[in-house]
């Protein structure tokens, strides 16, 4: 850390330069009164280096955080390990760049833990950019670490169909009715690896990377809960989370929530599959604890620090007409 | 001139002399895009997206390639996307003219998007194709034949709903569109009444059906009944709180009242969880400007020459 | 006759969805329903387009306030329009080289893609990632211990915060067999397993009261829409 800084010194030196004309407030003001009349473009400027800085750090370092898999985790994990090397395996992609922050490090993962099993891909979306996000994870993982995969052999993007939850009651049971192309436009019969697939139901496994509405809940009710034969784990969004855990473990047999859930199965990924020295694209979520952790610790402190002021305005409202009397709301736009 | 119009020109002025500074006299440099042209098996031309570091290692094994080569239209993109990136971000500052343009950009450019791939992903395949699928075949799906590509006269009635639907956008009749918007509204009700019944209701009860004594080979297991009964109780407490037609009086009120405690630590977790989601999505545009743009950072090794890792750190 | 008869297409089709969960014969009519249902939700799209459009020009020509990013907003719409539809900068795809329309229109290097990928992409993810300095603000602004709820909301959003990350490792990690034989029955209180607990059992079943309030609700309003009861979404005559 001391190395970083001598070196980072520049990076120092604005980050001090930034907060001097805060610390000069408090200075001539006072704390408690430089609290009440904050401007939140204050708090604005503390969230943007408390995610810059350790992003930077690491960035420069290289050093990421030791993460300890849970339980959920592994229970997804396992979901894909447990199968065998051939099983059709239906991947949707239902997110768009908003969410590619949470979201991709799992994509990446998912993919690539298929791709090692030697599983048959079948990508899909229900969200309209989401053939995108398939692209792009294709290209990142597929062509380029396992180029003897072949579109259509063993991987397909099937692409987007507008509909929502109509989409996937369609699909359980006839899919070539709504799919007649994949996302290029080939035929879906002279694509090779969708001869004799006729619905979902088919699929040993359906993993969901999921940002909201139509996701993971759509799929549990209409693609898992009705087909308890049909296998389906998911990576949610960190405000998705929270709301599909009473599907676990019955309706959802695995669930990642948010980039902790996605650092948590990267590690069991590069883990088991990473060989000695992981390609860097497979440690994103890992990465992206550094800044979780310090603005988490921000966002503990400043509810603290308002709670003091609160609590301190409180005893001095309640004192007997000594002092400067009410206490005024915070100031700021 | 006030205090936030000098900061405005003070952020600029350094803004710009910084990027010219990094851009023209550093060794690197910053924010380029590399291609890389391939040949195809049919024999086309395809350009792939390539890394700085591809690059300068095809041009030290081969001076003067031509297969790997600096992309200026990709270039400028990223510029684009740093100035749109920057001109969102300036809005926590205060409004200004640059956000309102990028956010003009936005709301342009997704609505253009959205059209486009309901009329190629959907509109083709699904309507016209099923119409007429001669004319789709010869045009834009040439291996459109076989089951799949059967005229189906039934796709008239969404043709003729769908022209309903579009009759909103007609400044009289616009009652006309009320038979899609009930195709529509019939829909979402008949799918989410067994969705929302079957997987939400049904189900959520079967899934509360825990046993409240847990034996483990033989043995009895306290910490495992007393997880299975926190459920069952939390989740009937928490029924009783939303059950308003008794009143919260007595018995009722205090079961209603451990209710809200479990939808309280709910609540908190939610919010531990939804800040942990926002983060991250800054931390993605965070790396994007410091990695993609101003080649501060490099995690991925995008711009590494050599293919050995090197220790990054002393 | 204007309220009958969508009052009947809405009966109609929601009871065949229904009906296709219960009787297999008519499963292929919900099918097609369902496939219906998605194409009119894509030229759903293309109305929100035509809205946009519309509104867009009648602001220009009357000249309201902020009219020239109007003009920004339909020229970026019209733009993607043009080189969506058109696929520009497509090439064809490899099995028919012949036919210029074949190639997918998303495909990387078009026109299209350079308008996701350096606009689209950029200012999406932008936007929301606004949403993390709002979230300090307001914790900043809004959170105040007033009584026991409170309190109980802050303290599971400490642990949470604490526990998701290395942060909650660190702090408790002396909670440890290692250290202490007697710590063997308290690991439970370390705080990424005590996150993990609270998520599974606390959150569980809040979250799980709420789904079934819900799904009661949803299922009451369903009902009344299809059988005629709730009309409200046939708007005023």
């Amino acid at each position: 850390m001391g190395a970083f800084l001598r070196d980072q010194w520049w990076v120092v030196a604005i980050f001090i330069a930034t907060l001097v004309p805060l610390v000069r407030r408090f200075a001539s003001a006072g704390v408690m009164e430089g609290l009440r009349t904050l401007d939140r473009r204050w708090i604005f400027l503390l969230m943007l280096w408390s995610v810059l800085l350790p992003i930077y750090f690491i960035g420069v370092t290289g050093r990421t955080f030791p993460e300890v898999p849970s339980a959920l985790a592994r229970a997804t994990f396992d979901e894909i390990d447990r199968l065998a090397p051939g099983d059709p395996v239906l991947l949707s992609f239902d997110y768009d760049p908003a969410s590619e922050g949470e979201l991709q490090p799992m994509a990446t993962a998912f993919v690539k833990h298929c791709a090692e099993k030697k599983l048959k891909m079948y990508f899909m979306a229900l969200w309209p950019v989401g053939p995108q996000m398939v692209q792009n994870t294709v290209d990142r993982v597929i062509r380029a670490d396992y180029p003897n995969l072949v579109y259509g052999e063993d991987y397909v993007n099937l692409g987007y169909k507008s509909g929502y939850e109509a989409v996937i009651r369609v699909i359980t049971t006839n899919i070539r009715e709504l799919y007649t192309t994949d996302a290029r436009g080939t035929a879906i019969q002279d694509i090779p690896m969708m001869k004799g697939i006729t619905s979902v139901q088919q699929m040993k496994l359906i993993i969901n990377v999921s940002a909201g509405y139509p996701g993971v809940k759509e799929w549990v009710q209409y693609g898992a809960t009705p087909y308890p034969a049909v296998h389906l784990i998911a990576g949610t969004t960190g405000v998705q989370a929270p709301l599909v855990y009473p599907y676990v473990p019955r309706q959802l047999r695995g669930l990642l929530g948010a980039i902790k859930g996605a650092a948590e199965y990267e590690k069991l990924v590069i883990d088991t599959y990473g060989g000695p020295n992981p390609d860097p694209k497979y440690l994103e979520g890992l990465r992206r604890m550094g800044p979780q952790l310090v603005a988490h610790m921000l966002i503990i402190m400043l509810i603290i620090v308002a709670n003091v002021l609160y609590f301190t305005e409180k005893r001095a409202a309640r004192r007997p007409s000594t002092g400067s009397g009410r206490p005024e709301r915070a100031e700021g736009r | 001139m006030n205090r936030d119009q000098l900061i405005w020109i003070v952020l600029f002025a350094v803004g710009a002399a910084a990027l010219l500074g990094r851009a023209v006299l550093t060794e690197q440099g910053m924010g380029r895009e590399y291609i890389r042209q391939t040949v195809t098996p049919a024999g086309g031309t395809e350009f792939l997206p390539a890394t700085y570091g591809d690059y300068v290692r095809a041009e030290q094994a081969q001076p003067g390639q031509t297969e790997y080569r600096f992309s200026r239209a990709r270039t400028i993109g990223l510029w684009l996307a740093a100035f749109f990136t920057l001109a969102v971000f300036s809005f926590l500052y205060s409004d200004n003219p640059f956000y309102k343009v990028a956010e003009s950009v936005l709301v342009g450019v997704s609505a253009g998007y959205w059209m486009v791939v309901g009329f190629w992903d959907v509109l083709v395949p699904n309507l016209i194709g099923r119409l007429w699928p001669s004319m789709v075949q010869a045009w834009a799906m040439p291996g459109l034949a076989g089951a799949e590509a059967q005229r189906n006269l039934w796709y008239i009635v969404p043709l003729v709903l769908g022209v309903m639907l579009l009759w909103r956008l007609a400044p009289r009749g616009t009652w006309i569109a009320r038979w899609p918007l009930s195709f529509i509204v019939g829909t979402f009700a008949g799918l989410q009444l067994i969705g929302f019944l079957h997987g939400d209701f049904l189900a959520q009860i079967r899934n509360t059906i825990l046993p409240l004594a847990v034996f483990e080979a033989g043995a009895f297991d306290f910490w495992a009944s007393v997880r299975n009964l926190l459920i069952v109780g939390g989740v009937l407490c928490a029924v009783t709180y939303f059950f308003f037609s008794f009143e919260h009086k007595g018995a009722v009120g205090r079961v209603a009242k451990v209710g809200i405690w479990f939808l309280m630590i709910t609540f908190g977790a939610a919010f531990g969880y939804t800040v942990m989601g926002r983060i991250a999505l800054l931390a993605i545009r965070i790396e994007f400007l410091l990695d993609d743009w101003l080649w501060l950072i490099d995690p991925s090794r995008r711009r590494a020459v050599s293919m050995l890792l090197q220790g990054i750190w002393g | 006759m204007k309220r009958t008869v969508p009052l009947l297409i809405t009966a109609v089709v929601g009871f065949t969805l229904i009906g296709a969960y219960f009787v297999p014969y008519t499963q292929s009519w919900g099918e097609t329903v369902a496939i219906w249902f998605d194409v009119l939700a894509a030229i759903a799209f293309i109305l929100g387009g035509g809205n946009l459009l519309r509104s867009h020009l009648k602001k220009i020509s009357d000249q309201q306030r902020g009219w020239a990013y109007s003009i920004i907003v339909l020229a970026s719409f019209l733009g993607t329009l043009f080189v969506g539809l058109g696929k520009i900068g497509v090439a064809p795809s490899p099995q028919f080289l012949e036919y210029s329309w074949s190639g997918p229109y998303r495909q990387t290097g078009s026109a299209f893609w350079y308008f996701y990928q350096y606009a689209f992409q950029p200012l999406t993810s932008t936007i929301f990632a606004l949403l993390a300095f709002y979230i300090a603000s307001a914790a900043f602004r809004a959170f105040r211990a007033k009584n026991l709820e409170a309190i109980l909301l802050l303290a599971t959003a400490f642990i949470v915060l604490l526990g998701r990350t290395f942060a909650g490792v660190a702090l408790t990690g002396w909670i440890d067999p290692a250290n202490w034989e007697g710590f063997r029955h308290f690991t439970g209180l370390r705080l990424e397993n005590l996150t993990v607990y609270i998520m599974a059992v606390f959150n569980t079943a809040g979250n799980r009261a709420i789904m079934i309030g819900i799904a009661l609700g949803i299922v009451a309003t369903s009902l009344k829409i299809l059988i005629g009861v709730d009309r409200s979404y046939l708007g005023k005559d």
